[in-house]
C-alpha cells in the first residue's frame, strides 16, 4: 500500500506540472476568445443568440469524446499543412487537449460576461455616456469593472471544468493527473484512481478558493484580495511548472496501449534508456490505432505493438503465412512505408484467443474454435472496446461460422471477471494475460489460424530509425520475455493480494531478464 | 447661445416624439422645459448633447452645429444632470466628481483642488465625504454629489432631467434654491425638465411648455400667468395657482 503511494508521489510533479501547464493554458486561451467574443455579443445583440447556442453545444458533448475528437481533426489539418505549407504538427498530447479544453471553458465565462454586462443599471451607463466618456471608456471604466464579480464567478466555473476535464486528455496522449486515474484503472490499482481523483479535486479545489477571494474582491473593491488571489495562483501556477524546466536536450516519448503489459513493457523500456541517458516521457493509455498513428507521426517515439494487429489493421492481410513470415513481412512494411523500425520480437505473443471457463468448456465438450461454433447461437461474448470493430474479429467469425446470440463490451479487466462470474460465456481474451491462469480458464485453439500470430514487438519512429544508441538501449530487451514470464508479470501488477504497480514489476522483469 | 431648430425626433416607424421644436435659449438664462410624460421634454433635452441624435433638425451652440464635431467632446462641454444621478458604484465620490476632468487630461492635483471647490460649492462636508461610495450616501446627498460632477469640467450649459424628482419635500426645495443661486454665480445657461410647474415657477426665467413632441407656449412665469396659449397651458398654470388656495384655506381653518 505505502509503495503505491509513493509510486503515485514520484510521479507527482511530472503530472501536476502537466497538468497545471495544460489548464492554464487553455483557461487564457479560452479567456482571450470569450472575453472578446463576449463584450462584441453585449454591444450587438444578434451576436448574443449564435455564440451562446454553440458554446452550449459543446458543453453537452461529454469532454472524452470533445477531446478524442481533436485528433482526427489535427492529424486531416497538419497533413494538409504539411502539403501546403510544407510543415506539419504534433496530432497528439498538448496541442489537441489545449483545443477542446478550450472550447469547454467559453461557455461559464460567455454567459457570465454577456448576463454581467446586459444586467447593469442603465441609469449609470446614460451617466457614463453624459460625462462625455467614449464607448471604450465607458466599457473599461465602468461597465467591466461592475461586471467584474459576475465574470469573475464565470472564469471560476470554467476553471473547475476545465482543470477537472484535463484528466481525459491522458488517452489522447497528455500527461496529465489522468494518467494516475487512467493507468489505476487498468491495473485495478484503486489507491492510485484514488490518488488521480484527490490531486486533481485538490487543484480544483484551491485554484476555486483563490478565484473566489477575487471574485470578493471585485465585489466589495478590496485590492488586498485581489492581489493575494492573484498572488497565489501565481506561486501555485509557479510550483507547479517548476519540475517541467528541469531537463534539457531531446526527450524519447515512450508511448504504452491501455492495459496492464503495455505498462509493464513502457516503464521496462523507460528505466534502459534513462539508464541509457535519455530523457525520458510517457503517453500513457493511447488507443490501439491512435498509438500506432502517433508513432508513425512522431508524436511518440517508441512503443511495443503486436504483429497480428499491424498485420490485420494495418496492412490489411487476411491471410495468415505463419508467424516467422508474417514478422518478416511486417518489418519489411513498416520500414518502406513509413521508414519505422521493427526491433524485434520480445520473445512472447499475446495473441487474441477466446477463453471460456474450464469447467464450462469440458461440460459441453468444447476443446477447440470448431467446437464453439455449434454453441454460439445460445451463447454470450464479452470482448474489450475494440475486438469487434477489428478485422480479425471478422476474419475468426467468418472461418468458423460463429453467430453469438449477444455481444458485451467491457474495459479488459472487467471481461475476465464477466466470463469468471458466469455473465458471458465466453470472451476474447489476451493469451499473455495473467488472470487466465488465475481464473482457470481454458484458451481455445484455432485450427483453421484464422488469427493471426501477435509477437510483441518493439518499433520505434522514423526519426530515431537510424539512432545507434536508442537502438543499443533497447536491443538487449528482444528474445528475453517469454509467455510464462509476461503472464506471471500481468498478474503482478492484476491480483488484488500483493499487488505491485507497472513499475515495481518492471524492475522485477529486468531483474528476471538479466539472469 | 442654444439653438433649436425645427428639431424631430422620430424612434423607429412609429409616431415622432419630438416634432419641430424651435427655440432660443440665451447665455445666462434659466430655461424649465415643462410637460407631462411622454410630451417629448427629455428627447429634447437629450438632443442637445447627443445622447439622442435628431432625425431632422439641428441644434447649434453658440451659433456652431453640435454635430460639426464629435459626440463626445459636445458632452464633456455640458453639465448633465438626471433623476436617478447614476454615480458610479464602483468610484469613490471625488472619482466621480472628478470624472470628466478626468477625461479631459486634468492632472491630479488641479482634479483634487476642484473636486473640494465644487463639495463646498453644493455644500457638501468634504472631508468626510471624499472617499465614501455612493452606496454610503444619502438620497440628498447623492443628488448634490451628482449635480458636483456636472459642474466638474467648468461648462456653460448645465442640462438637468427632473434632477429633484425623487428627492424628499424638503431636501428638494432646499436643493433647487441652492441650484438656482450657484446658476446665478456662476453665470450658467440651464435647461431643466420638470412636470411640476410649481418648480418651473420659482426656478424659471422663461418657460416652456410642451405636449405630444409640440412646443406650445414659451413665456416669462409672469407672462405665461397672465396669458396662457390654450386651454391645456391654461389648465396647467391654474394647478399651483388652486393649490395655494386650497392650501391657504386649510391652514386658515386649522
Amino acid at each position: 500500500m505505502s509503495d503505491l503511494f509513493s509510486a503515485g508521489f514520484a510521479n507527482l510533479p511530472d503530472y501536476l506540472g502537466q497538468h497545471v501547464l495544460l489548464s492554464v493554458s487553455a483557461i487564457l486561451l479560452g479567456l482571450a476568445i470569450s472575453l472578446p467574443l463576449a463584450i462584441a455579443a453585449y454591444r450587438l445583440a444578434w451576436l448574443r443568440g449564435p455564440s451562446l447556442a454553440i458554446a452550449s453545444v459543446v458543453q453537452t458533448i461529454p469532454g472524452l469524446a470533445l477531446l478524442a475528437l481533436f485528433y482526427p481533426l489535427l492529424i486531416i489539418i497538419s497533413a494538409f499543412t504539411t502539403d501546403t505549407f510544407g510543415f506539419g504538427f504534433r496530432a497528439l498530447g498538448f496541442l489537441p487537449a489545449l483545443l477542446a479544453l478550450t472550447l469547454y471553458s467559453m461557455l461559464p465565462v460567455l454567459r457570465n460576461t454577456i448576463t454581467g454586462l446586459t444586467g447593469l443599471d442603465p441609469a449609470i451607463i446614460r451617466a457614463a455616456r453624459a460625462t462625455g466618456m467614449t464607448p471604450w471608456q465607458s466599457l473599461t471604466m465602468v461597465e467591466l469593472p461592475l461586471a467584474a464579480p459576475i465574470i469573475m464567478a464565470g472564469i471560476r466555473t470554467a476553471a473547475v471544468w476545465v482543470i477537472g476535464t484535463a484528466t481525459l486528455s491522458t488517452p489522447i496522449g497528455q500527461t496529465s493527473l489522468g494518467n494516475y486515474i487512467f493507468t489505476g484503472l487498468q491495473t485495478e490499482n484503486w489507491v492510485l484512481v484514488l490518488f488521480g481523483c484527490i490531486s486533481a479535486a485538490l487543484l480544483a479545489l484551491v485554484i476555486d478558493r483563490l478565484l473566489a477571494l477575487a471574485e470578493d474582491g471585485f465585489a466589495k473593491r478590496t485590492g488586498w484580495r485581489l492581489w493575494s488571489a492573484f498572488g497565489g495562483i501565481v506561486i501555485i501556477v509557479g510550483i507547479s511548472l517548476f519540475p517541467l524546466f528541469g531537463h534539457a536536450g531531446e526527450t524519447i516519448t515512450i508511448g504504452t496501449k491501455s492495459f496492464d503489459e503495455q505498462y509493464i513493457l513502457g516503464s521496462l523500456m523507460q528505466d534502459r534508456l534513462r539508464a541509457a541517458g535519455f530523457a525520458t516521457a510517457r503517453r500513457d493509455g493511447l488507443g490501439s490505432t491512435v498509438a500506432f498513428h502517433a508513432l508513425t507521426n512522431g508524436d511518440i517515439d517508441v512503443y511495443v505493438d503486436y504483429s497480428g494487429t499491424i498485420w490485420a489493421n494495418e496492412m490489411k492481410r487476411i491471410d495468415q503465412p505463419g508467424r516467422v513470415a508474417v514478422m518478416a513481412q511486417m518489418t519489411a512494411y513498416l520500414q518502406k512505408k513509413y521508414g519505422v523500425l521493427a526491433l524485434g520480437s520480445l520473445g512472447f505473443e499475446n495473441a487474441y484467443a477466446i477463453a471460456m471457463r474450464r469447467a464450462h468448456a469440458d461440460q459441453l465438450h468444447i476443446n477447440t474454435l470448431a467446437d464453439l461454433a455449434a454453441h454460439a447461437g445460445n451463447m454470450t461474448i464479452g470482448g474489450d472496446y475494440e475486438i469487434f470493430s477489428r478485422p480479425e474479429w471478422r476474419a475468426v467469425t467468418k472461418a468458423y461460422g460463429f453467430h453469438f446470440a449477444k455481444q458485451r463490451q467491457y474495459q479488459s479487466d472487467f471481461m475476465y471477471r464477466a466470463v469468471a462470474s458466469g455473465d458471458v460465456d465466453a470472451i476474447t481474451a489476451f493469451s499473455s494475460d495473467g488472470r487466465i491462469a488465475q481464473y482457470d480458464l481454458k484458451l481455445l485453439p484455432d485450427p483453421k489460424s484464422a488469427l493471426p500470430p501477435y509477437d510483441a514487438v518493439v518499433l520505434i519512429s522514423a526519426k530515431h530509425a537510424h539512432d545507434a544508441k536508442l537502438i543499443a538501449a533497447l536491443k538487449p530487451l528482444i528474445g528475453t520475455i517469454d509467455l510464462k514470464t509476461m503472464q506471471q508479470a500481468n498478474l503482478m501488477v492484476d491480483r488484488q493480494k500483493d499487488k505491485r504497480s507497472p513499475e515495481q514489476t518492471a524492475d522485477w522483469l529486468a531483474a528476471k531478464i538479466r539472469r | 447661445m442654444i439653438q433649436l431648430e425645427n428639431l424631430t425626433k422620430q424612434f423607429g416607424a412609429g409616431a415622432p416624439v419630438v416634432r419641430s421644436v424651435s427655440l432660443r435659449v440665451a447665455d445666462g438664462e434659466f430655461l424649465v422645459l415643462i410637460g407631462e410624460s411622454g410630451s417629448g421634454k427629455t428627447t429634447t433635452l437629450n438632443m442637445i448633447n447627443r445622447l439622442t441624435e435628431p432625425t431632422s433638425g439641428r441644434v447649434l451652440i453658440d451659433g456652431e452645429d453640435a454635430r460639426a464635431g464629435d459626440a463626445v467632446s459636445v458632452r464633456r462641454k455640458m453639465g448633465f444632470v438626471f433623476q436617478e444621478v447614476g454615480l458610479f458604484p464602483h468610484m469613490t465620490v471625488s472619482e466621480n466628481i472628478g470624472i470628466t476632468p478626468r477625461l479631459l487630461g486634468w492632472t491630479a492635483d488641479e482634479i483634487e483642488v476642484r473636486v473640494h471647490e465644487l463639495l463646498a460649492l453644493v455644500q457638501l462636508e468634504s472631508a468626510a465625504i471624499v472617499n465614501r461610495f455612493p452606496a454610503q450616501l444619502s438620497g440628498g446627498q447623492r443628488q448634490r454629489v451628482g449635480l458636483a460632477r456636472a459642474l466638474a469640467a467648468r461648462p456653460k450649459i448645465m442640462l438637468m432631467d427632473e434632477p429633484f424628482g425623487a428627492l424628499d419635500a424638503l431636501i428638494r426645495d432646499e436643493l433647487a434654491a441652492d441650484y438656482r443661486a450657484i446658476h446665478d454665480k456662476l453665470g450658467l445657461t440651464t435647461i431643466l425638465v420638470t412636470h411640476d410647474m410649481t418648480e418651473a415657477f420659482l426656478l424659471a426665467d422663461r418657460i416652456a411648455v410642451m405636449r405630444d413632441g409640440e412646443l406650445l407656449q414659451v413665456a416669462t412665469p409672469k407672462e405665461l400667468a397672465a396669458a396662457p396659449t390654450g386651454d391645456f397651458v391654461k389648465r396647467l398654470i391654474e394647478i399651483p395657482r388652486q393649490r395655494a388656495e386650497k392650501l391657504a384655506k386649510a391652514m386658515q381653518s386649522a
